[in-house]
């Protein structure tokens, strides 16, 4: 009993339960860090050093274009650092400059290369080129950026979406719940990759698209679990209490049942993020997904089939697809042990005792 | 000894099953710590005890059946291979001892029995298991069995799924079914908890039956004393995982040794409330609640194509007239599926109704700021503490809701001076609880749970309360002490109280009026004396004799 601190929100015991799991904990940790580096990806892999100091003057490629002129080159158009000749001047007496981890960016075309595209790894290239002379390293580092964010974006305004649908068809059930119902129906026997066919023919692809297509089909699995949630809920005496005290039915949504029935929208976010991940991947593996240029993970994938030669591509690419996957996956189950209500803590169970003043 | 189907064997004069030291913990915490009882041949031992004390872990354990507990000790089995240790045996032989020594039947028969199968093939498996029968002679068996447990027609209902049947006559199935074997010891978990009154006399009176025609012993595991004192010879109580007292039936009862057990025994409510010769005219004032031919129904479906397009309607109270003078209470009483519960919903404005339900001069319906300021004058505290608190609300949330509603003007200051006032009134103050407001409901026990849904309907100073079966989701102890304190509110604040409940003892209690229900009709109505102790209507008499 002495150990029982008072005020442990249940959303923090499930946070305490969560974090027991080592296995789900770490994953959820190594997830962030990869996620956060990511975002930083034009400080880890970039094809322009980060300052250039240039006969007692300092630059910000990153941030600033330069003409070649700049450096002593001859043409005005944008300075290309990897330039053999720029380099040079750069490392002239009392010129510097800082480069990236890795000198190249996502859509870099390594000129300078010695072997035919896709060429294996070098020291140059860590991971090698794909078939059209890019780094492979950045391609990875800007596509698992773009799946992720994409992931995120999908998942956010899938479970809004089914927040939202489930949220209505479980509260006010009876014939709002059957027409939902019914349209929902209707509308999950749309051919959903015959759609996106069609849409990629008649707009220009692009991301946002994508994301508007995949939203509209994606709410339909979450909101029928919220909806049985809501179903469950509605109906407990606590519910009934809150009406008997005059509660309006948003406030009862929103204050009582919405907080009890996030159990299962919780638990899929792992999954719906891999589940995005993977959607996208296939969709750009099809040649159907991000417009071309866009780095992806799903087309490096496509290019590691086209030339199966090329080890490298494939491999690294799916290396760094089940890395992530696998993490989603550890990070999901870890959720899932930590908010299932069966799994109690074993902790004795408060006396009646206690309370024997009335 | 000598039950048909089972000759006696093995010596008379030890006993049938011997607990010496048991032990049993779970995930190194002792949740039953050192319990020695022993069951002769052909005993009836009734374990008691309230929830938390261990008696039905003691139970489980005896056949192996606890999950992951760890148990200690020794459970010496008179089987009829001899005296084994139940606790040493291994799986398989323990699993041959199940069933055919050793039977058991659970609380609740709907949860215990596979519904997808018809309760005769459920318990031909155990025959066709435990005896080897072929099918013939297992229908037959079966059939006779079923019929020796007095469900009628057993031909056709051993065709009949679990949920096809009553409460009752699935509790009857199920002990058909651990009779099956004719075992040496039938462990009962609680057989009549789950049950209505008037049926849990005939499943004891049944039990006695075949106990005494099979001639095997009974360990009854139960927190109701009533029943203790009907059926066992022996009483066994434990409390918090020890064994506190042990002895006959009637010793203990006349005698309790152990203070705990002196407690449960003075458990049975006790009346404290404002008699009607006190106050005089009580029956001249105006009614707080007023109903006249009040009528609710419930949609159901049509079986077949006719459903699709409309549903049939299931009148749950029929007709229901009664009112409620300020400061009185109003027991309803029945069993379940009577309706009572319905009637509360209706006078709390949940359930659309027929006919005419008058609230302090005001009816429902009358929009949306007429029914807010109804809502004020009538509150509801429900039946289940766990499920009436949501789980992901702090102590002040829940309570404090009511004047978010009805208040809105007070501050946050304001608010939770009224929250802790109102806690105070119920009993619960900081000194027991530090940071008492910022605690979840599942900090709390049972019946401090009860106590802060009451806190929550007196925040907004209601003047009457519907109480839905208050307190028989608790233990006697603490059933008792959320009766006082009903009791208590309702001298200070002249509370009127419509009470709900099954228990005949609570409605003596409590109650100055009482309406008896039955299948949505009101059988019987007056004040508390003339109803329970001249009971007129058949069922009323029946309702009363269950509760002796």
């Amino acid at each position: 009993m002495s150990a029982r601190t008072p005020g442990n929100s249940p959303s923090r015991r499930a946070w305490l339960r969560f974090r027991r799991n080592r296995l789900g904990y770490w994953s959820l940790l190594a997830f962030c860090t990869m996620v956060v580096l990511s975002l930083f990806a034009e400080l880890i892999s970039n094809d322009r050093p980060l300052i250039v100091h240039y006969e007692g003057a300092n630059y910000y490629p990153l941030f600033k274009d330069y003409p070649e002129t700049t450096f002593g080159g001859d043409f005005e158009t944008t300075t290309d650092f990897l330039d053999p000749f720029i380099r040079e001047r750069l490392a002239a007496d009392g010129n510097w400059a800082v480069f990236p981890l890795n000198h190249y960016g996502p859509k870099t075309l390594n000129y300078f290369a010695t072997q035919p595209n896709p060429a294996p790894p070098t020291r140059e290239n860590w991971l090698g080129t794909d078939d059209r002379g890019r780094d492979l390293l950045a391609q990875l580092i800007y596509g698992f950026r773009v799946s992720v964010l994409f992931a995120l974006a999908l998942t956010v305004t899938g479970v809004a979406l089914g927040l939202l649908a489930g949220a209505l068809q479980g509260f006010f059930g009876g014939k709002t719940d059957l027409a939902f119902q019914r349209f929902i129906e209707i509308w999950g026997a749309m051919p959903e990759l015959y759609l996106l066919i069609i849409f990629s023919a008649i707009f220009a692809p692009s991301v946002s698209l994508l994301l508007v297509l995949l939203s509209l089909f994606g709410w339909m699995g979450l909101s029928d679990y919220v909806r049985a949630e809501f179903l469950r809920n509605r109906q407990l005496d606590y519910v009934r209490a809150a009406r008997a005290l005059g509660v309006g039915n948003w406030q009862i949504i929103v204050r009582h049942i919405l907080p009890n029935s996030l159990t299962p929208v919780v638990t899929f976010l792992p999954f719906r993020m891999s589940g995005a991940i993977l959607a996208l991947t296939s969709l750009d593996f099809l040649g159907l997904g991000v417009p071309p240029g866009t780095p992806s993970l799903g087309e490096l994938l496509s290019q590691g089939k086209n030339n199966i030669d090329a080890w490298w591509i494939s491999l690294s690419t799916f290396a760094v697809l089940v890395l992530t996957l696998l993490l989603l996956t550890f990070m999901g189950d870890a959720l899932r042990d930590a908010l299932d209500p069966r799994k109690v803590d074993r902790e004795p169970a408060p006396a009646d005792a206690a309370g024997a003043n009335a | 000894m000598t039950g048909p189907g089972r000759t006696a064997t093995g010596p008379q004069a030890g006993p049938l099953l011997d607990v010496q030291g048991l032990r049993v913990a779970f995930g190194g915490v002792d949740v039953v710590k050192q319990v020695d009882f022993s069951i002769a041949q052909g005993e009836k031992l009734a374990l008691v005890g309230e929830s938390g004390s261990g008696k039905t872990v003691t139970a489980l354990s005896l056949l192996g059946l606890a999950a992951d507990a760890h148990c200690r000790g020794s459970v010496r089995f008179a089987g009829p291979r001899g005296e084994v240790d139940l606790l040493q045996l291994p799986e398989s032989e323990l699993r041959e001892i199940r069933g055919r020594d050793i039977a058991m039947i659970f609380q609740e028969p709907m949860t215990a029995l596979n519904p997808l199968f018809p309760i005769g093939n459920q318990i031909a498996e155990v025959l066709q298991l435990k005896q080897g029968l072929d099918k013939a002679a297992c229908a037959k068996a079966v059939v006779e069995l079923l019929a020796s447990t007095g469900i009628p027609e057993p031909e056709r209902r051993a065709q009949a799924f679990p949920h096809q049947l009553s409460g009752g006559q699935r509790q009857r199935a199920m002990i058909a079914m651990a009779l099956a074997c004719k075992p040496r010891l039938l462990l009962a978990d609680e057989p009549t908890t789950a049950l209505d009154v008037t049926i849990r006399g005939q499943i004891l009176d049944l039990l006695s039956a075949l106990q005494r025609e099979y001639g095997m012993a009974i360990l009854m595991i139960t927190h109701d004393l009533n029943l203790v004192r009907k059926f066992a010879d022996r009483v066994v109580v434990m409390e918090k995982g020890h064994l506190v007292e042990q002895g006959a039936v009637s010793a203990v009862f006349a005698q309790p040794r152990h203070a705990y057990t002196r407690k449960l025994l003075e458990s049975r409510p006790r009346r404290d409330v404002v008699e009607d010769d006190a106050r005089g005219a009580a029956a001249v004032q105006t009614p707080l609640l007023c109903a006249e031919r009040l009528q609710v129904s419930y949609p159901v479906p049509i079986p077949g194509i006719r459903g699709w397009f409309r549903k049939a309607a299931f009148v749950a109270v029929k007709g229901a007239t009664f009112s409620l003078a300020p400061g009185r209470t109003l027991g309803v009483i029945g069993e379940s599926g009577s309706g009572k519960s319905t009637l509360a919903l209706a006078a709390l404005g949940l359930l659309p109704f027929g006919g005419r339900l008058v609230v302090d001069g005001k009816a429902w319906g009358g929009g949306g700021s007429a029914d807010k300021a109804l809502r004020r004058t009538i509150q509801v505290v429900f039946q289940d503490p766990f499920s009436s608190l949501s789980p992901r609300m702090t102590v002040e949330e829940i309570v404090g809701e009511g004047l978010l509603v009805h208040q809105a003007a007070l501050d946050k200051t304001a608010r939770q001076q009224r929250v802790l006032l109102a806690l105070d009134e119920v009993g619960l103050d900081e000194q027991q609880f530090p940071n008492l407001l910022g605690r979840y409901p599942h900090e709390f026990s049972g019946g401090q749970r009860q106590r802060l849904a009451i806190a929550r309907a007196l925040i907004v100073e209601p003047r009457l309360l519907v109480l839905d079966e208050p307190t028989s989701a608790l233990d006697v102890t603490i059933q008792q002490q959320v009766l006082q304190l009903l009791q208590r509110l309702q001298r200070e604040r002249g509370l009127s109280y419509l009470l709900i409940t099954h228990d005949v003892d609570v409605i003596r209690a409590m109650a100055h009026d009482v309406l008896v229900m039955k299948e949505g009709e009101i059988v019987e109505s007056g004040p508390l004396a003339q109803v329970l102790d001249a009971p007129r209507h058949p069922y009323t008499r029946k309702l009363v004799e269950a509760a002796l």
